[in-house]
Order: structure tokens, then sequence, then C-alpha cells
């Protein structure tokens, strides 16, 4: 098939940017291909022709490291649901189709170039409390604690976030609320994060607003644009959770 | 090359508790006054970072990614390896240890085997005190699954991302050091060059890859956990920056690389779709616990669809030829089978090099929710890139290049030939021999980290008593001045290829003459191909752009000169192992029943490659391998 791209191009995080159209690069593209390959074939050709290849961030290119971001016609990811950009493939397009690429767009992830971003802001917040405080080698043996399936599963549900920052950039307001509030969860439902729940829900939620994250006013753009289908319900959850917390502190 | 590998004295279940009560210890108050330097933030390289750091050593950590949390440990899926036993199905650190050693087809050291297998059941504790979601039991225990070359449940894991929940597990505990200060992490920084100074490991020599900024950084020691080299061969289920670069620098500067043409080849990974394909997509081998492989008995079957090929004309070949362990042999029979069906000409899909795996047996048998509970995100993920849906027709899988179990050599204390460097994880060659058993990736790399490290590091520091060189020292500048010579190098040939494009026919080079199956005439044309192409890289390359900012094809460049050296090497290494080891098989080696064939008397040993400078060729020295508890036998999984 053959396309017309639209690429934002930013030399640097000073550069104002802008779209930069490519038509002749995209031709001949196979439907098998992923949305990143796309972006490799279209850079082989730019560098064949003496032009700097556009700059984006991958790594796995299996779902899985989140390191992928791009907002493919205005949705964080592209038009597939729990999909990241690597695994989107062209089968998703069609000859002819016109397609705008862009960086996550937030105030707390500055662009780097390109489609590249620096996501720092969320490491920030984990590191205000995203753990137990245990060190290696005081361990207990795995089964002295039992915990239910459910609960076990309840945990994974939440742990399975990619930290790639999709809900922020589909955010109207650029809120973190989805990120914290998975890692809060996944930490506070296990027994082994029930020691450390206030503090940790506490702090996670102060780094955010620090980081300069927005709000959260219900919009649900994140869960509909999270590749791995966390669900806002736990948005709800680290409310309550701060709420209880800020009561017992005072 | 001294390759003493210090194994201590006594019984082999007590050498580890020999060891650590010889080691001389560092006293609380002194750690801090340790610099030490990691370079991963991997399962390896995190757990070590934040271990070091919590007893009080300043750690500088390093990632080319741009959080910690993304290091390619996090695409493991299938799970972890520990002998805990829980299933009472008769497993122990015996068993663990002696499957360990036989998987790896005797090209392994005991000693360091069994503490392996020792300290596996701490681990799983550690994981579940740090918050890793493993599965569980309805009771709430621990669940297990049983992996190929095994046949006891000891395998822990998190649906099928064990891999990003024990990393994640790693990342919380590292991030709790970086805000304590005891960790200084550098994300988006590419070590470049190994420093060293009258023969030990003093620092590194890194590109910030946002400013291009070339920095000097120096310790009382060097860590290196920067994973594997499998990207030498273009495709591979590694991630797109995996390199050997840092490694290999470190192998310039004096530590000696152990059995490089040890690759792993996976079994069950998504087949190669077109010549833009940029990675290939490993499909877990939990998979195998469930699905059925076979192919057409039939060639003109080929190309009709599964459902049309009656069960008649179906040959479960793994079935078939290996009835004890059917299609749960190790990985290396198991892809092997696979090239053989296809290059008989019953292999299936649009190049014919491929094989079905069938879940409708197990959907029959356990019902659909189960199988999607067990495997529902694999499942998915395969849709996703082929289109297909796995509940209602077979997968198609071919082998693919995953693991590389050579890598640089270390001690029993993890220490390199080079004094003060020690190697972790993936990086270092030292205990899946010469093929790695499913789920024992994961467990070695985290006890490297949290388990051994900790304590033979802190033996060379209280033992040794290094001196930290300033970053002022010549042995800094010269470093640094031969990475932006590199650097203008690269930039100033402007020639008409890009880099992609050498990396591509590299990787093509290595899959046909040193992939599944190598013998004497392909290894001799490689080692004439591969000079070629590197001569054709530095007089033809394009390199875009300058290095003073972000610049990802100057990024590519560096890790594909240092692959186009490397390549070399594990051809050599692979021509002069003149016999068939696990992942290893030469074609004049082999049964006539096509089993690899060990050359024991002449190959039980490591062999551990020294740089002798450019354009020289590397001398190879020889660790032997002796087996005092687990007796040579030809591996039979039948
Ligand atoms: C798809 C896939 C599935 C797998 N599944 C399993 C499984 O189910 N069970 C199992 O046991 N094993 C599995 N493995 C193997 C296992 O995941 C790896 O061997 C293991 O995680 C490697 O850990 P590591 O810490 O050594 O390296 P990595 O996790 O690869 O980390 C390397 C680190 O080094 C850094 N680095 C590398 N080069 C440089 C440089 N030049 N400068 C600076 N930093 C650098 C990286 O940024 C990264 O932080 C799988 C592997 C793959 C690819
Ligand atoms: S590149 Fe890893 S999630 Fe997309």
């Amino acid at each position: 098939m053959n396309l017309t791209l639209y690429v934002w191009r930013q030399k640097d995080a000073k550069d104002s940017g802008g779209f930069e159209k490519y038509t002749d690069e995209c031709k001949d593209i196979s439907e098998h291909m992923s949305f990143l390959e796309l972006l490799d074939v279209v850079n082989e050709r730019l560098i064949e022709k003496g032009k700097m290849p556009i700059a984006f961030d991958s790594d796995c290119r299996e779902g899985i490291c989140g390191t992928c971001s791009m907002v493919i016609n205005g949705r964080p990811h592209g038009p597939w649901k729990k999909t990241t950009a690597c695994q989107l493939h062209m089968r998703a397009f069609k000859d002819g189709d016109v397609i705008y690429i862009e960086p996550w767009r937030a105030k707390s992830f500055p662009v780097l170039q390109d489609l590249m971003v620096d996501r720092k802001a969320l490491d920030d917040i984990v590191q205000a409390g995203g753990y137990i405080s245990t060190n290696c080698g005081s361990a207990p043996d795995a089964n002295s604690v039992q915990i239910g399936k459910e609960i076990a599963d309840a945990a994974m549900d939440a742990a399975a976030c990619i930290g790639c920052g999709a809900c922020v950039a589909a955010c109207p307001n650029a809120s973190a609320m989805l990120f914290t509030a998975a890692k809060i969860s996944h930490m506070n439902t296990l027994p082994q994060g029930k020691p450390e729940a206030g503090k940790r829900t506490l702090d996670m939620v102060n780094a955010m607003d620090q980081a300069g994250f927005g709000n959260c006013s219900n919009h649900l753009e994140c869960e509909a644009a999270c590749p791995k289908d966390i669900k806002a319900t736990v948005i709800a959850e680290m409310n309550r959770a701060y709420a209880k917390a800020s009561l017992t502190k005072r | 090359m001294n390759l003493d590998a210090k194994i201590p004295e006594g019984p082999i279940a007590e050498k580890w508790e020999n060891a650590k009560f010889s080691y001389k210890l560092v006293n609380p108050a002194n750690k801090r006054k340790f610099d030490i330097i990691i370079v991963g933030s991997g399962l390896a390289g995190g757990s070590a970072a934040a271990t070091l750091a919590e007893l009080g050593y300043n750690v500088a950590c390093f990632c080319y990614q741009d959080s910690p949390r993304r290091a390619h440990s996090i695409a493991a899926q299938g799970g972890i390896n520990a002998a805990k036993n829980y299933q009472g199905d008769g497993d122990s650190v015996y068993r663990l240890f002696y499957d360990t050693v036989k998987g790896g087809d005797y090209r392994s050291r005991e000693a360091n085997v069994y503490r392996l297998a020792q300290v596996s059941r701490n681990i799983i504790d550690q994981a579940t005190a740090m918050g890793v979601p493993f599965a569980r039991e309805y009771g709430g225990t621990l669940a297990n699954r049983s992996f190929g070359g095994a046949q006891v449940s000891r395998t822990f894991y998190a649906r099928g991302q064990t891999g990003q929940q024990l990393l994640l597990g790693v990342y919380a505990g590292l991030s709790r050091q970086i805000k304590a200060g005891k960790v200084t992490m550098f994300t988006r920084h590419e070590m470049l060059e190994m420093v060293t100074h009258e023969g030990r490991a003093a620092g590194i020599v890194t590109r910030d890859m946002v400013s291009g900024k070339i920095e000097s950084h120096a310790g009382h020691s060097v860590i290196m956990a920067s994973g594997g080299y499998g990207n030498t061969f273009y495709l591979s289920t590694n991630a797109m920056g995996c390199n050997v670069t840092a490694s290999y620098r470190a192998y310039k500067k004096g530590a000696g690389f152990a059995n490089p043409c040890y690759t792993q080849i996976h079994p069950t990974c998504i087949p190669v779709s077109g010549e833009y394909q940029s990675k290939l997509t490993l499909m877990s081998e939990s998979l195998r616990n469930d699905g059925r492989i076979w192919v057409p008995k039939n060639k003109e079957d080929c190309k009709k669809k599964p459902e049309q090929i009656p069960e008649e004309d179906r040959d479960y070949y793994l079935e078939r030829k290996y009835p004890a362990f059917g299609n749960l042999v190790p990985r290396d029979v198991a892809s092997r089978n696979a090239k053989l069906m296809c290059d008989e000409g019953r292999g299936v899909g649009a190049t014919g090099f491929g094989v079905y795996l069938d879940f409708s047996d197990a959907i029959q048998r356990l019902g659909k929710k189960l199988v999607e509970e067990r495997y529902g995100n694999l499942f998915e993920m395969y849709e996703r890139i082929t289109g297909d849906d796995p509940y209602s027709t077979p997968m198609k899988i071919y082998p693919a290049v995953h693991y590389t179990m050579g890598g640089l050599w270390v001690d029993y204390n993890l220490q390199s030939t080079v004094p003060g460097l020690f190697v972790l994880g993936e990086a270092n060659f030292s205990d899946h021999g010469a093929n790695r058993l499913g789920a024992s990736a994961l467990m070695q790399g985290l006890a490297d980290g949290y388990f051994v490290i900790p304590y033979t590091l802190g033996n060379y520091l209280g033992s040794e008593k290094p001196e930290k060189i300033s970053t002022d020292h010549a042995v800094f500048k010269e470093a640094e001045k031969s990475c932006k010579d590199r650097i203008e190098k690269l930039l100033a040939i402007d020639g008409k290829r890009t880099v992609d494009s050498f990396h591509k026919e590299l990787g093509l080079i290595m899959w046909e003459h040193c992939g599944m199956a190598r013998n004497e005439s392909g290894l001799k044309k490689a080692l004439e191909l591969i000079p070629a192409l590197r001569e054709e890289f530095w007089s033809d390359v394009r390199v875009p752009g300058s290095g003073a900012n972000l610049n990802q094809s100057l990024e590519k460049a560096g890790r594909v000169a240092d692959f186009l050296e490397f390549g070399e090497i594990m051809c050599r290494d692979a021509l002069t192992r003149d016999e068939s080891c696990g992942g290893h098989f030469r074609e004049e080696h082999q049964t006539e029943e096509g089993e690899a064939k060990r050359v024991d008397e002449k190959f039980s040993h490591a062999a551990v490659w020294e740089y002798k400078g450019e354009g020289n060729e590397p001398t190879r020295h020889e660790e032997p391998m002796t087996f005092e508890h687990v007796k040579f036998s030809s591996r039979s999984y039948k």
C-alpha cells in the first residue's frame, strides 16, 4: 500500500518543531509490517536520500517494555485497542491512508527529538514510594503467607502496567493518575505491601503533583488508551486510600 | 591468561558455605567508602545495584534505555525455576543442579551450578517479599508449571509476564535506593569503553545519548551486567538495543571471552514474514506444556489449511521421536527437529519455514477458559502480529536466536580475568554450559545479583583494597579520546549504505553459517565474508548527523561496528570446537538419528579467547570442565 505520513519533526527540546509530510518514502508498504517497521523503512529511505531519519523510541518491540510512545492519528499507540505502537500492524491501515504521528504531549514529558520524550517524571513517582522496604536477605519463605488467588490476580492486573505514559498522553489534563494508581493498587493489594500502604499512597500522589502532572476530571481517556487494559477503578481505589491516609496522618 | 576458577574446598553441597566463611568482609562503616560501577539495570545489574546499595556501597548504575525498568529482562514470559519442591514431586537442589548440568550438555562448571540451585530458593522468597505477584493456587500457595528439560514442576510464573514482574520487583528496590541517594542512576547512557589501570578495572567511559557528551566514571570495581549478544544475528528475540559493545570493550581490555559460539535458538517464535522484519517475537516455551507440535506427513499437504489435514496425516514428530519428553524436549532438540522437518520440505506457512503448534487437544481437555487463563496474553499477542486466532487454528512457529550462553569468562566469584571486573547475568558464561534450560536465565541473573555478588565483591574489596583512580588520570583521558575518535571516524565516512543494511547482511551470514547447524566449510566461508563486510562498513557506511546530540544512527553504528568484529570470534570459536554440544551443532558430529555428538576427550572445556591487539588473531585458552557428580552420558530424552 502507499501512504502519506505527517510526522512531527523537532531537532531538540528547544526547537519549536512542526509536521513534515512524507509520501515517496511510504510507498509499497506491506500489511504484515509492524507500525515501527514502517518507520524503519521510511528511515532507511530518508538516510539514502541524505536526510535525517525520524527519531523514535522502541526496544522490545513486543509490547512489554513500554519504550515505544507515539500518538498515531490522535490516539496514543494508534487505532488498535490494548495494543502498543510496536505491536500495531499495518493491517490496520489501507492504501491511500493519511497518518499523523506525534510525540506524547504533556508538560511533564519534554520532547527530546522528533517523537522521543523524557519520561523521567514517571520514575520519580515510583521512587517516592512504589516499593516494599525489605532488604535482600530478610525475606521469609514465600509460602509462609498465603495469598488468595483473587488477591494475587487483582495485584497482577494492576502490576501489568508497562509505564509507557499513554495514559498521560491521552488525558486532556495530562494527568498521571492511572499510572500512579496502578502501582499503588498493585502494592497495597498484597499483604506484603500493607504496612506501608498509607505512606506510599501519600508520597506517590504528592510526587505526582510535584512533577507537574494534571488532575483527574474523570474523562477516562486513560483507560481507553492503556495498552495493558488497566482499569480506571484503580483511581477510585487510590483516592479512597489517599483520603484514609490523610485522615490518619492528621 | 589465568583461568583459575577458584572453586572452594569441600563437598559440593558445602562449597558455597565454605566460601562465604572464608571471604573477607568489609565493615559496615567502610562500605560507604567504596564506589561501584554497574553497567546494566536488568535482573542481574538491577538486583546487584539495589542489594549493594542496601549494604552501604555507593553505586552508579547505567542503562541505555530511558528507565531502568525497561531492561530486556522485562520481555521474559515463561517463568523462573527454583528448587522449592512446593509440589512435592521429587524436586531438590540436587535435581535442579543435575538437570542444569545435563541440560547444558556437560559444558558448565559443577560448583557454580550447584550454588545456583542452592540460592534459587531464596530468589522466590526475595521476589515475593518485593511484591512480585506470582501465580497462586486457590488455597493461596504459589503455583508451578513445568518447562522443557525437566520432569518436575519447579517453574514459578506471573501470567505470561514473569520477567516483567521480576524486573519490576528489582526496579522497586532500585528505586528505593535511588531515592535514598545510594544509587545514582544514569539512564540513556551507553558504555563505550572500559578503563583499566595497572591491570585492574578502574571505570568506564559513557556517551550521554541525549547530549552526546562523553564522560568518564571511576570506581573501586566495575560490574558488567549488560545482557546477551544475540543481536549479532540482527534478527533475534532480543530488544533492538541489545548489544555486545559493553562486554566486547571489556574483552578488548583483557577480559577473556568464553564460548562465544554457544547460542541458543528458541524453538517457539513467530516465523519471519518479510525483509523489513526488525525482530522476532518469542512465544513462550510454556506453550509446549499444552500445545502439540506437528507438520504434515506428506509434503503435498503443506500448503493446505491445517484443518483440512486429517489426524492420520499429521506427524507429531517430537512425540514420535522422544516419547518420554515429547513436546517438552530441551530447546536445542526441539529447534533442530523443526529445522529438519522444514529441510525435508514439510514446513508450513508462506515461506515453508514453520511448524504447527496446536492447542485443539488442550482446549478439548481443559476447556477454553483454562487455556485462556494460562496463555491468554500469548494468544492475543500472536493474533495481533499474525492476524490468526490460535483458539481456532494452530499457531505457526519457527526457531529463532534467543539467548547466548557464551560470555565474559568468570571464576567462581564471578570475577573476570581483569581483577575488579565482575560479570553477572547473561553477560557471563558461567552456568548454562552449551545449552540453557528454560526459566533458568531469570534465576541466574537474580542469583548473581541478589545472592552472589554481595559476598564476592566484599571479598575483593576487603582483601585487595583497590584504589580508585581519578577520572583526570591519563587512562581515562585516553579512553575518552578513543571514543571520540571512533565517533568522528564513523561520521566522516559518509558512504552510501545505511547501518541497518550492514547489520542485516551480517545477520544473514551468521544465521546461514553459524546458526542452528554449522560445518567447517560454512564457518570458513563466514570467516572470509565477515572481514570483507567489515571493511566495506568502514569505507561505505552512512551515518547522518553529528555526535553532539541525540543521534540514533550513530548509536546503532557503534554497536554494529562491534558486532562486525565479534561475529568473527563467534565463527572462529564454532570452527575450533570440532564437536557438537548443546546449542552448538556441528553437522560433522551427529548420530545416525541426527542427535548432537559430543567429543568429551577433546572438548570438555570452556574455550576462552584473549584479545591480542588490532589485526592479530585472538588466542584460545582452555579451562577444563570436570564432572564429579553428574556423569557424562549422552543426553537422551527418548
Ligand atoms: C523474549 C525473551 C523471553 C525470555 N523468557 C525467559 C523465561 O521465560 N525465563 C528465563 O529464565 N529467561 C528468559 N529469557 C532470558 C532472560 O530474560 C535473559 O537472559 C535475562 O533476563 C538477562 O538479564 P540480564 O540482567 O543479564 O540482562 P538484561 O535484562 O538484558 O539487561 C541488560 C542491561 O544492560 C544495559 N546495557 C546493555 N548494553 C549497555 C551499554 N553498552 N551501555 C550501558 N548499558 C548497557 C541495558 O540497558 C540493560 O539495563 C528470555 C529472553 C527473551 C529475549
Ligand atoms: S517497544 Fe517495547 S513496548 Fe513497544
